[in-house]
């Protein structure tokens, strides 16, 4: 089985045009030296039914979401992807097609990602934004180059209260190509906004802020964009896309990158990947931006449509001169990330980032109304924040003793931030009903006095 | 004719999805989250469901695919995408896992991703793989960085250059700059091969790496392969392989055993993902055992039928993914690879170096053929004739294939042969698919000499004709809501 269609009668004929006796003829240019002498040892093949029953079986090895109450977040959120999100992303023709290289024949596409960068751009109050980038890390990672190619300075200044993974990321990307990193560290869970004027200099690339950041809480954006500003450096700050259904858009506040993780637009979490990565700036770094964009054009009638565009700045353009390296990005999410916009609208996309306001609120003040249990964050937080627990409740203890009772608990902060021992970070989206709260509460409660 | 967009659809107070009423009780936005952080306006479109489902059906009808017809992108494998791949990808078990799950509760998941592994290693007859990269690009950044990693690691700082050849996909140097290398050029020979000589006299302490493609991007094998890669080593330098062209080579030769120390895989283009418009996709990363120690962390152990992620890798190069790298592309590929088994990778190979050196029989008369000996799984016309005897250049001819149903070829590429065409036909299509697409060619060879102002103004009957990119960069619009306001204020 290889879905090749030819019968024996076709290759024969074919063989026959082509001037050989073999298919294996056709071969003949590489060294008998370096030729497989064996088949590939690999598991034997299977029919499609026998590889959906494995699949099934293996799947059914993991737990997942649609049977556990998820409170986890931490950069991949569980909310409600309404099913056109799926139909629309499954149609063969978005789904087979590649870059559309030839726009004539890719009208389709260009024009949702030119509605996807569209609706980035109303929600992230930037001028532009591309048509996708690897994920929030990689985006965050790029924006940090880009800055630094802007300024032609060697440092990148990010608050410790940006993800982990992400810092990992952008570390791996500054190491590899000789630029520094540089974390501001912050006890209070919102960066200091002393500590980022003494830190910033003149080899300071950009500043690089979360908001929310990864303990949930909201960073004074313009604040520090007008320090780093000062400075002479650029401000980049990664968002979470729903948030901003409600909250200030950080194109009011004079940023010049914005970047973020799209999942939480309609993509399935998915152990992570694929994911979509947000990348906006303003206009003036239109020569400079990763990635591919698409623009308005005409045809030789004058009739508008829609190209790829800034072309100049792309690796089968430019080669080492390139502003990135980046070709295959995430098109499809995009598509699903605007179909989800579109589909949920300004109402919906309000509903869910109130929902998601209200249920954390609720949720954080009933588990903080039990005997040991505190909130150690004073700021202001939108879907996630963080509890402390009793000491003899160990975050990944209690994590253990929550998923009996179905619940896919919070993250344990500790594991990256070992001055937060013992505190654990918890999500509550749309999707959580007031009755998965409560029960969450329920367990925590009992789970405390159990264990006491 | 352009359709509308979403905001010029949308019409204010229309609600698409409702969600129920919040069922916790309520306090004040401003008190929870403070005035001063609320915004004014969301300039989000208003449609109802249904417009949404029209609208975006329609744009998928407006938009050429591999399940709507013959797609031959030359480099980018453009080949069946199993409807198999999409059902199990769908499976709550895969998509409803959250990446910070306890091992304990993704076993299936991490037993997969092992697997996976384990049979990239295999085809590519390397010692280690990871699946952390989300795109072929991204393969060959993290590839590079392993080799930086390596050369350090032995105190050998002073190698800054990575030589490649003049015929490489644009990721290999932009990724070798990403990487902090910089770039020399190697000259590709009348045979279409790489210039060994050349190579020679190009490699010494200061050379890091050499980045091939095998196939190479003129559709043919390196057999000099051996050679080249004993020169760079000896020369204390390491071999990336370009792994975009594998599907000519799946189970017939190895990577590895060629000499090469690193590569990527396309998941999207050999095994089948789908495209998906340009992504997501999957740049898996084979090594050699010297460089595994380098691979990004968390790796995926077993230890006593457990699965686990192991972070404790003091020599990583880091992370280069938020997470574990385009999870739903691996099960696609993964199935894909159980239902062909080691035989049906082989035929699958087999099959598309034939469909690739048919189209090169038959098209021999009408094209020049600048290599025109067996080629692997993509075939490179060039249409310098045309150009030198009607003006007729690759993207006239590119244009007008669209008029007879047709997704042009890959154009312009490789850089080193004028007016190419490059043709990957990919082993899931007929005999009388191939046959009429070559008689389009043919056709088209024929337009050229007798009417070439057809092909000019080519196409002819897509939604729309022959776009002018300079127009969109003399009036950059690339935002709707910017550019309505512009317009509104002009």
């Amino acid at each position: 089985m290889s879905f090749a269609p030819h019968t024996e009668q076709d290759i024969r004929s074919m063989l026959v045009t082509i001037g050989v006796e073999r298919v294996e003829d056709l071969f003949a240019d590489i060294p008998e030296a370096i030729r497989l002498k064996h088949p590939l040892d690999i598991p034997e093949a299977l029919d499609e039914l026998s590889v959906t029953r494995h699949m099934l079986e293996l799947s059914k090895k993991n737990q997942s979401i649609d049977t556990l109450t998820c409170f986890l977040g931490a950069g991949i959120y569980d909310h409600f992807s309404p099913s056109v999100v799926e139909a629309m992303v499954s149609r063969g023709e978005f789904l087979t097609s590649y870059t559309p290289y030839q726009p004539e024949l890719s009208q389709g596409m260009l024009q949702a990602l030119y509605e996807y960068q569209s609706l980035i751009c109303g929600l992230t109050g930037m001028d532009m934004s591309n048509a996708s980038m690897y994920d929030g890390s990689t985006a965050m990672a790029e924006a940090a180059l880009t800055a630094i190619a802007a300024t032609g300075r060697n440092t990148v200044l990010a608050s410790s209260l940006v993800h982990p993974n992400y810092r990992d990321v952008l570390r791996t990307y500054l190491n590899s190509a000789g630029y520094n990193l540089l974390e501001i560290d912050s006890s209070s869970g919102v960066t200091d906004l002393d500590a980022i004027e003494n830190r910033l200099d003149r080899n300071c690339a950009c500043l690089i802020l979360q908001s929310p950041n990864f303990f949930g809480q909201l960073e004074f954006i313009r604040q520090a964009t007008e320090l780093a500003h000062q400075k002479g450096a650029l401000m980049i700050v990664v968002v979470d896309p729903i948030s901003l259904a409600l909250l200030k858009p950080p194109g009011d506040d004079d940023v010049d990158f914005v970047v973020g993780e799209g999942q939480s637009l309609g993509i399935n979490i998915s152990l992570g990947g694929p994911l979509l990565g947000i990348f906006a700036c303003k206009m003036e770094h239109q020569r400079r931006f990763p990635g591919r964009i698409v623009g308005v054009a005409q045809d030789n009638e004058g009739r508008l449509g829609y190209t790829m565009t800034l072309r100049t700045r792309e690796q089968d353009i430019r080669r080492e001169k390139a502003t990135s390296n980046i070709c295959t990005n995430e098109s499809l999410l995009a598509v699903a990330a605007a179909v989800y916009m579109t589909a949920m609208g300004r109402h919906g996309l309000r509903q869910v980032a109130e929902s998601c306001v209200q249920k954390s609120h609720y949720a954080a003040e009933k588990l903080s109304e039990l005997p040991g249990v505190t909130l150690p964050l004073k700021g202001r937080y939108f879907k996630e924040f963080v509890i402390r627990l009793p000491e003899h409740m160990p975050p990944r203890r209690l994590n253990e003793i929550l998923l009996k009772e179905g619940i896919l608990g919070g993250y344990d902060l500790g594991e990256n931030y070992p001055e937060w021992k013992g505190c654990m970070l918890l999500c509550v989206t749309e999707k959580r009903s007031k009755k998965e709260i409560d029960h969450l509460v329920e367990s925590v409660k009992l789970a405390l006095e159990k264990e006491r | 004719m352009i359709e509308k967009t979403v905001f010029e659809l949308s019409v204010p107070g229309r609600k698409g999805v409702v969600l129920s009423e919040c069922d916790v009780p309520s306090k004040s936005l401003e008190e929870l989250l403070g005035a001063e952080n609320l915004r004014d306006s969301l300039p989000m479109p208003e449609l109802s469901e249904l417009d949404t489902v029209r609208h975006f059906t329609s744009l998928s009808r407006n938009n050429y695919s591999i399940d709507t017809g013959f797609y031959p992108l030359g480099s980018c494998t453009m080949k069946y995408n199993p409807k198999m791949n999409e059902a199990i990808a769908k499976l709550p078990g895969f998509a409803g896992l959250h990446p910070l799950q306890s091992e304990e509760t993704i076993q299936g998941a991490l037993e997969l991703i092992d697997h996976l592994e384990r049979i990239l290693t295999e085809i590519a007859g390397m010692h280690a793989c990871s699946l952390q990269p989300a795109a072929g690009a991204h393969g060959e950044l993290l590839g590079l960085m392993l080799i930086h990693a390596y050369h350090k690691t032995r105190g050998d700082e002073k190698r800054e250059w990575v030589l490649i050849p003049d015929s490489a996909h644009g990721t290999n140097p932009a990724s070798a700059a990403r990487c902090g290398f910089k770039v020399k050029t190697v000259p590709t020979d009348s045979e279409g091969l790489t210039d060994v000589q050349a190579l020679k006299r190009m490699l010494n302490d200061s050379v890091a790496a050499f980045m091939l493609t095998n196939p190479n991007t003129t559709g043919l094998f390196e057999k000099d392969i051996r050679t080249i890669c004993n020169m760079v080593h000896e020369a204390g330098g390491l071999v990336y392989c370009d792994g975009a062209n594998m599907n000519a080579l799946l189970g017939i030769a190895r990577p590895g055993d060629m000499g090469f120390d690193v590569m990527h895989f396309n998941l999207h283009k050999t095994f089948s993902t789908p495209h998906g418009g340009g992504g997501p996709g999957c740049g898996a990363v084979a090594t050699i055992k010297e460089l595994e120690p380098f691979l990004p962390a968390p790796r995926i152990e077993c230890v006593g039928g457990q699965y686990r992620l192991n972070y404790d890798r003091p020599q990583s190069i880091g992370r280069i993914h938020s997470f574990y790298g385009a999870f739903l592309v691996a099960v696609r590929a993964y199935a894909y690879i159980r239902n062909l088994g080691a035989d049906g990778l082989r035929h699958a190979a087999q099959m598309a170096v034939l469909n690739a050196n048919y189209i090169r029989s038959k098209m021999r008369e009408a094209y020049e053929i600048p290599h025109d000996r067996f080629c692997m799984h993509e075939v490179v016309l060039s249409a310098s004739r045309q150009k030198k005897a009607h003006g007729v250049r690759a993207l006239d001819i590119s244009k007008r294939l669209m008029d007879y149903g047709y997704h042009p070829p890959t154009n312009y590429f490789p850089l080193i042969i004028p007016e190419a065409l490059m043709i990957e036909p990919t082993e899931t299509e007929n005999k009388e698919t191939l046959d009429a697409f070559c008689d389009a060619l043919q056709r088209i060879a024929e337009e050229a000499e007798e009417n070439p102002e057809v092909l000019f103004t080519a196409p002819h009957h897509t939604s729309i004709g022959r776009l002018n990119e300079s127009v969109a960069l003399k009036n950059l619009n690339v935002n709707w809501l910017k550019h309505a306001e512009e317009k509104k204020d002009a």
